[in-house]
């Protein structure tokens, strides 16, 4: 145990923790949107793996990141726009709409990564840029300021998106269509217009997201190379009480636990590595278990809107 | 945008409305005005059409035919933005208030604020205070709603209403959920607002409040109109035989109570409500054969949990309910049937029906695990068809046929049938909770010649009711709740409204 306990592999766990929370604070902050407009979207794996897919094709064969991110969010809007069609417009079963969306995009991520590259190869992703001076800081410079570029825009997006829900008037349609959409629409905010909006802004961070995996965090993509991440996003919307300051601190603390359990394995310490891989996820289930005050969930949550009903 | 500076409405008239829904002619060539100044009363039954053709006019529904006409213009409302920019505003029945929000964020609500994109929280809260003053509509801007009292809430719409310069105001119903006092309150308001020029749109079926507030009252019955009239001109009985279409009698004749032995005891009870506070506080009362004991108090006091906790559906934290002498403190409700207690529930929909079953499914929700319903675990549909059209006979339930679900039917007709399906087992304690809420008066007055009924047989009956003429017509005695505590028993003979208004507000009872 004492070789894990070093100063040195602490801020190590630190710096991986912060690059793992990346994918999980943009699909979680975008989940965050919608949900809080009350439209639950299940499939952000899926988007997810789309993005991953379309960043990483458009960038190995452009040679431009830029460009491959910017395909990946445009695929994430179009996902985006299709939950809101289907779960607004057309009033379906959000849970079973979002595990239809989910499939759809492991399914066609896969079919069009075995047509289009075929077989495993990596790309040469954002690099690290090093703040100047912040990263100069003693300790704790290297783990928090020698990051890409997307992770720093993950954490920016905390701040930004707590600003825009509780002290814009855009925020406050958000909040109040998520809460009780009768009395929005009664005030002439037109709750279709939002949700439509709050879904596919969350399409387009669930593509960053997937592209933060495939471009600047892993540089490669395979098929389901998400492996649930998509899901713990959604997970983390509920532990952080559909707060984005509550979202981060469920992102960090998922991403440091995960971070120790890839250290222990490194270090070879006796742990078999499928029970140090199910950690975090327990962890998951048990924040959840403790953590979740169902008091602030939207009331309005999953509930599609159709006005006259009482 | 600066929405208090447009020009007034000066006069509104809704012309040939038609409405239809799958079914129901809803508006059947309906003729509507109101002007400027005036306070103008929609008067009819449920069903009959007033909120329907109100929705019309807040831009909520688009009539089939006929036209809104505002100063000479016709306008056509595609939806609520159109009519809230004519002038138009609305007090929902149901308050359209976003609770987990600040009273300053539900008026902002779906405003342009004075800095772009950043709320103006501060300057709303002043422009409040200021419509607040003018009207005596007293209201803290920070406070989240779902902390305000019901009285508050209203008030939170009718500034939101005014904050969006709105000329015109529908209320509808807008006394259901206020004491008396707070009712003499909305009343000074809104002939202070009409003195101002404002028109008023009041939608009642309590006649007493139509005579005392409005200039001019329309009455519609089924849909159709049955005529505007001067207020000064009419009376109560008048009004009430053209709303209902026949005579009304408006009190009962009741033979004086002759209480027998004590059937309900329910002492020094506590119970916790939903927000996980204490939702009756140290509640004592008790119910004796032959009578009926009114618990009269406004929304939201605890009257539901109570009615929870006696019916077996809330756990009580401490305390004592004694049912024809057997303690049934934390009794299930299957166990509270076996005593002989039934219950007519507040919400009828969701806990009085299962709304997507048949009229004959719901009729033996209690009964159906036993003979003759059943046998072995196998339903006789003869025998339960049968009873259903006994229970359809007995109590004039208006059904196409006893295997219509029962959603299809009108809330009065719903009612009779829980009505008839409770009393049907000749209970000994009657637990009703706003038994005729949202049923009409031909409805309402059977279901009460029924509770009456009960009555001179011996059965003790718990009357729970936000409608204190309700209360009065039908009680022997006549308790108070507020914040979960009993306030005071009076006599019904001798209460006042003044009295109970002030116990319903929460003075104790001086004696």
């Amino acid at each position: 145990m004492s070789e894990l306990f070093t100063l040195p592999v602490l801020l190590g766990i630190l710096y991986s923790g912060i690059r793992l929370a990346t994918p999980y604070l943009y699909a979680a902050i975008g989940e965050t949107f919608a949900q809080r407009s009350g439209v639950y979207n299940l499939g952000v794996e899926g988007i997810m793996l789309m993005g991953a897919y379309t960043a990483f094709y458009v960038a190995s064969i452009s040679g431009d990141l830029w460009l491959g991110l910017g395909a990946a969010a445009g695929v994430g809007a179009m996902l985006g726009l299709l939950m809101a069609f289907v779960s607004v417009t057309l009033r379906a079963e959000q849970g079973i709409s979002g595990i239809g969306l989910h499939l759809f995009g492991l399914g066609l991520s896969t079919l069009l990564f075995k047509t289009t590259l075929g077989g495993v190869t990596s790309i040469s992703g954002f690099q690290p840029v090093r703040i100047p001076f912040l990263a100069d800081i003693p300790l704790l410079g290297d783990a928090l300021f020698n990051h890409n570029l997307l992770v720093y825009v993950a954490f920016l997006l905390v701040p930004v998106a707590n600003w825009v829900i509780n002290d814009t008037t855009l925020g406050l349609k958000i909040r109040a269509v998520g809460q009780n959409p009768a009395a929005a629409d009664s005030l002439g905010v037109s709750v279709g217009k939002i949700r439509y909006l709050t879904v596919t802004v969350g399409g387009v961070f669930a593509g960053i997201a997937g592209a933060s995996l495939s471009i600047a965090l892993i540089n490669l993509f395979q098929e389901n190379m998400t492996n649930g991440q998509g899901f713990i996003a959604v997970a983390l919307v509920y532990f952080g009480g559909w707060r984005p300051w509550g979202v981060l601190g469920g992102a960090m603390l998922f991403s440091l636990v995960n971070a120790l359990q890839l250290w222990i394995q490194v270090a070879g310490i006796e742990l078999e590595s499928d029970i140090a891989v199910m950690l975090p996820y327990l962890l998951t289930i048990v924040a959840l278990a403790v953590a979740v005050r169902r008091a602030q969930q939207p009331a309005a949550l999953s509930k599609p809107f159709e006005r006259g009903e009482a | 945008m600066n929405t208090s500076a447009r020009t007034p409405l000066r006069e509104l008239k809704m012309v040939d409305i038609v409405k239809r829904f799958p079914g129901v002619l809803a508006n059947d060539g309906v003729n509507f005005d109101v002007r400027a100044g005036e306070v103008h009363a929609l008067l009819g039954e449920n069903g009959a059409g007033k909120s329907t053709l109100m929705r019309q006019l807040y831009g909520l529904y688009k009539p089939d035919s006929g036209q809104i006409i505002i100063d000479g213009q016709p306008r056509v409302f595609q939806s609520p933005a159109d009519a809230i920019h004519a002038g138009v505003g609305m007090i929902h029945q149901h308050f359209m208030l976003v609770s987990s929000l600040t009273v300053a964020e539900n008026v902002a609500l779906g405003l342009a604020s004075t800095r772009g994109p950043r709320l103006d929280l501060d300057r709303v809260a002043e422009r409040i205070r200021g419509l607040a003053e003018r009207y005596g509509l007293k209201v803290d801007p920070s406070a989240v709603v779902w902390q305000l009292s019901v009285g508050e809430q209203q008030r939170v719409e009718i500034l939101k209403a005014l904050y969006r310069g709105a000329s015109l105001l529908v209320l509808d119903e807008p006394t259901a959920v206020l004491t008396p006092q707070e009712a003499q309150e909305l009343f000074v308001t809104l002939r202070q607002m009409a003195d101002d020029g404002h028109a008023l749109i009041f939608i009642s079926h309590k006649l007493h409040e139509v005579l005392a507030l409005s200039h001019r009252v329309t009455v519609l019955r089924d849909g159709r109109l049955v005529g505007t009239y001067p207020t000064a001109e009419m009376t109560r009985a008048d009004l009430a035989r053209l709303m209902v279409g026949r005579e009304v009698l408006l009190q009962y004749d009741r033979p004086p109570a002759q209480p027998g032995e004590t059937r309900l005891q329910i002492d020094g009870l506590w119970a916790i409500g939903d927000r996980g506070v204490d939702a009756v506080r140290d509640f004592s009362l008790t119910v004796r054969a032959g009578e009926v004991v009114g618990l009269a108090g406004v929304s939201g006091n605890g009257q539901r949990e109570l009615a929870e906790v006696l019916t077996g559906l809330r756990q009580p934290s401490r305390g004592k309910v004694t049912l024809n002498g057997r303690d049934v403190t934390h009794a299930s409700p299957a166990e509270r049937i076996a005593a002989g207690q039934c219950a007519i529930p507040e919400e009828r929909m969701r806990t009085g029906v299962i709304k997507d079953f048949s009229v004959l499914e719901n009729a033996i929700l209690c009964d159906h695990s036993h003979r003759p319903f059943s046998r072995n675990t196998v339903l006789n549909f003869g025998e339960i068809a049968a009873h259903t059209r006994r229970l359809i006979a007995d109590y004039a339930v208006k059904t196409p046929t006893a295997e219509t679900p029962i959603k299809n039917l009108s809330g009065g007709n719903i009612q009779k049938l829980i009505l008839a399906r409770e009393l049907c087992r000749k209970p000994t304690v009657i637990i009703a909770a706003q038994p005729t809420r949202g049923v009409d008066i031909g409805a309402s007055e059977y279901i009460h010649h029924r509770l009456l009924e009960q009555r001179a047989a011996g059965t003790a009956t718990l009357l729970i009711s936000e409608d204190l003429d309700e209360i009065r017509a039908l009680s022997d005695r006549i308790a108070v709740i507020f914040e979960g505590r009993l306030m005071g028993v009076v006599d019904a003979a001798t209460a006042t409204a003044e009295s109970l208004g002030l116990m319903m507000a929460g003075t104790r009872q001086t004696e």
